[in-house]
């Protein structure tokens, strides 16, 4: 008390002002910094009610997730799928649409290709891909655009539309796994046909992680640039701000969301590929593996902007990597990993109400020795 | 006061969280010196959860078994997808625990998972469970399981005893070959009591969907099955399920018995115990372990749950005699003349398919007598 009421008399008044744009850099660094740590320490509490060490947690999900070549490897092969299925949420979300349902345009994506892949065996490798790439962009795209189309047509609420799309594509997807595409040979697991080696992507010279972790990040640069620095990325973003006033201004609005949406269902579309060309080698239940809601995290966590969504898929990433050390060494059941990034997710929603509102505070933290 | 704050830092206090510092610092070099003095670590790798009363703690019952061996380490790792995910964890286990024997125990991890990972690790040894090891594959992996059809069979035959209706269910995951053995097993030892019986079966799609299994025991009941047996991860739904219908249960993976006490006639139980620590003792001793390994009653790897109290007298005469007719070996459930539930014919006449049949292992039919298909 004492403290406080003496600093402000020696300043006299208050700290000085900050231009509003340093604010809300400082803001969109330092708040989901501190939900991060915030879940950490929520969590933290969690593991002390199981008698578990935090300390031993946090040790060993360094250890399985950054501390050596193959705990990078590990990692790593989360990350490719999570840049795309975060990007499908955080593209829309500029538009101001809540898009939960990417996992369907990568399932179905992946399907694309790999039934794709597999009849290309005959034509030059650089035609396949290029085929193999198509039908996966355009088989997320046209998903997820359904989603924005039936948005700006019907009024379908997105979230709900793109959630329920999700268990339609699951269905969908095993249905056809194992009926029309199924390759006889596959007894035990129903699997498409195997895509030729000639159309499967390859691992990075010198590094064991395959070309959709750089591609990845290539992608959530080049979407940051549409986002940001053009014209088509400002009305989306204008739309997502304020839709009146984009329909007010004339911007073609309908066409902005169903392009958008369509672009981030094909990104997503576009993970699923590099999983079954990559990884599997062809389509089978394995590719729904939940990573669509990895994403969600990922995309909030780094409030929608592309760039950041690079470093925060990293460290899901490396969570998600973790998951089986920590089982084996601290006797804990797999969903630990999950509780962990739900504390995350709650503090980051929670951590929302701080923007625009530590503007105080922050100046109070800047100027703190400079106050006396 | 002063005594308290002190107290912690007493010499006894000092010694121990010294000690136990340079212990944890010094277990990497450790560990590697315990494996070169004969010391072993296996690592089991489940697709579920290890007390799922079915197909994933039947393992653990194995691997519980192997732990109380001398001079062998277990770890585990549940709900493990069948997907990359096992790579990362094979992976893991080997270079963060030093595993020198993988048990990745789930039919899906063999292709391509365990097929491109073994390569990698020479030294290390990946016996896959269901999987068929062939000539080719790497030659530190191999495969095993067990012919568990026969103990769907005697399930069948005690069925067969104790139907009224004459219709028997079969709640299954997948239309794969081991499944499908399964559900022709069961409906053809029930026909070896009465011919007249059928079986309707219902696929849910996958290895554990609780709630699908127990609308499909519920579809089962209402179409007026009265005997019920499953394959799928966890039987505990089904089971209870079927029971609270007042249908009876056969079980499969492990004994259900208590999950129905009075509802229970038999089960298809892995005795895995038995044939994991047959595998470690072989590893611990240097000796080679093969690349492909099957057995069933008669080498130990199945067992029969024993007979519930509803089972009548006549029931269990023929079951003993079945069971004593299996263990000589040789016994054939899918024999001619026999024909799937399309009218293709399967077994002509004379033509008999026994368990060690490994045709039997690409089975993609359902015999005649079976309501269901396999797409």
């Amino acid at each position: 008390m004492t403290n406080i009421s003496q600093n402000e008399a020696a300043a006299s008044g208050r700290p000085p002002a900050l231009p509003s744009w340093v604010i809300a850099r400082i803001e969109a660094l330092a708040i989901p910094v501190f939900a991060l740590i915030a879940g950490a320490a929520l969590f933290s509490l969690f593991l002390m009610t199981q008698g578990k060490s935090p300390q031993e947690f946090f040790a060993l999900v360094w250890r399985a997730a950054f501390s050596s070549a193959f705990s990078w490897k590990n990692t790593l092969s989360h990350v490719s799928p999570l840049l795309m299925a975060a990007l499908c949420v955080a593209i829309p979300a500029r538009l101001g649409l809540m898009v939960i349902g990417g996992e369907g345009a990568i399932i179905l994506g992946g399907l694309a290709a790999a039934v794709v892949g597999a009849s290309c065996g005959s034509i030059p490798a650089f035609f396949g891909f290029a085929a193999m790439v198509v039908a996966a962009f355009v088989v997320g795209g046209v998903w997820i655009g359904t989603v924005g189309a039936l948005r700006v047509k019907r009024g379908v609420n997105e979230t709900i539309s793109s959630l329920l799309m999700a268990y339609i594509a699951t269905a969908i997807f095993n249905q056809l796994v194992e009926s029309v595409f199924r390759d006889p040979a596959s007894l035990n697991k129903p699997a498409t046909m195997p895509i030729p080696d000639a159309l499967r992507v390859t691992d990075l010279p010198f590094l064991s992680t395959h070309w959709g972790v750089p591609v990845g990040i290539v992608i959530c640069i080049a979407c940051y640039f549409l986002l940001e620095r053009t014209t088509i990325g400002f009305a989306a973003r204008v739309t997502g701000d304020n839709i009146r006033a984009a329909q007010i201004q004339g911007l073609p609005v309908s066409r902005l969301v169903i392009g958008f949406t369509g672009l981030a269902g094909g990104l997503a579309g576009l993970g699923g590929f590099f999983e079954v060309s990559a990884i599997y080698g062809n389509a089978n239940d394995s590719l729904i593996s939940g990573v669509g809601n990895t994403g969600i995290l990922v995309a909030f966590l780094a409030r929608h902007n592309p760039l950041a969504i690079i470093p925060v898929a990293l460290l899901l990433g490396g969570f998600e990597a973790s998951s089986g050390l920590v089982q084996r060494r601290m006797d804990l059941p797999d969903a630990t990993i999950l509780v962990f990034e739900g504390c995350i997710f709650i503090l980051v929603l929670l951590s929302e109400t701080l923007y625009g509102r530590s503007d105080s505070l922050i100046r109070k933290i800047l100027f703190a020795g400079r106050s006396k | 006061m002063k005594k308290i704050l002190v107290s912690p830092f007493s010499r006894r206090s000092f010694l121990k969280t010294t000690g136990a510092l340079v212990a944890t610092t010094a277990m990497p070099f450790g560990m590697r010196s315990a494996l070169a003095a004969g010391k072993l670590t296996v690592g089991f790798v489940y697709v579920g959860a290890k007390d799922d009363y079915g197909y994933n703690q039947a393992h653990a019952e194995g691997a519980a078994a192997v732990k109380a061996m001398e001079g062998v380490t277990v770890i585990e790792e549940e709900n493990v997808a069948e997907s990359v995910d096992v790579i990362n964890t094979m992976e893991s286990m080997i270079n963060f625990d030093g595993a020198a024997l993988l048990f990745p125990t789930s039919f899906g991890y063999y292709d391509p998972y365990v097929k491109e990972t073994a390569p990698k690790y020479a030294d290390v040894r990946f016996q896959h469970c269901g999987g068929l090891w062939k000539e080719g594959d790497p030659s530190n992996a191999g495969s095993y399981f067990g012919y568990i059809g026969m103990g769907q069979y005697l399930n069948g035959v005690v069925a067969g005893h104790m139907t009224k209706s004459k219709k028997i269910g079969f709640v299954a995951a997948k239309p794969i070959p081991q499944v499908l053995n399964n559900i022709n097993s069961f409906l053809l030892g029930a026909r070896s009591v009465d011919p007249e019986i059928t079986c309707q079966v219902i696929f849910t799609g996958n290895w554990s969907l609780p709630v699908k299994e127990a609308e499909a025991t519920n579809a089962l009941a209402d179409q007026g099955a009265d005997v019920i047996t499953c394959h799928v991860d966890g039987p505990k739904v089904v089971v209870e399920t079927a029971a609270a219908r007042g249908c009876y249960v056969c079980g499969y993976h492990v004994d259900q018995s208590t999950l129905a006490p009075e509802k229970y006639l038999t089960g298809a139980e892995w005795n895995w115990p038995s044939v994991y620590t047959d595998f470690v003792k072989k590893a611990l001793a240097g000796e080679p372990i093969d690349n492909f390994v099957r057995g069933g009653l008669t080498e130990g790897f199945i067992k029969m749950s024993p007979l519930g109290p509803s089972v009548t007298e006549a029931a269990a005469k023929q079951f003993e005699a079945v069971k004593a007719e299996i263990m000589k070996g040789g016994f054939a459930a899918i024999k001619g003349p026999l024909k799937d539930n399309k009218g293709n014919v399967v077994a002509t006449a004379g033509q008999a398919f026994p368990e060690t049949d490994i045709a039997l292992e690409s089975m993609d039919y359902l015999v005649e007598g079976v309501i269901g298909s396999t797409n």
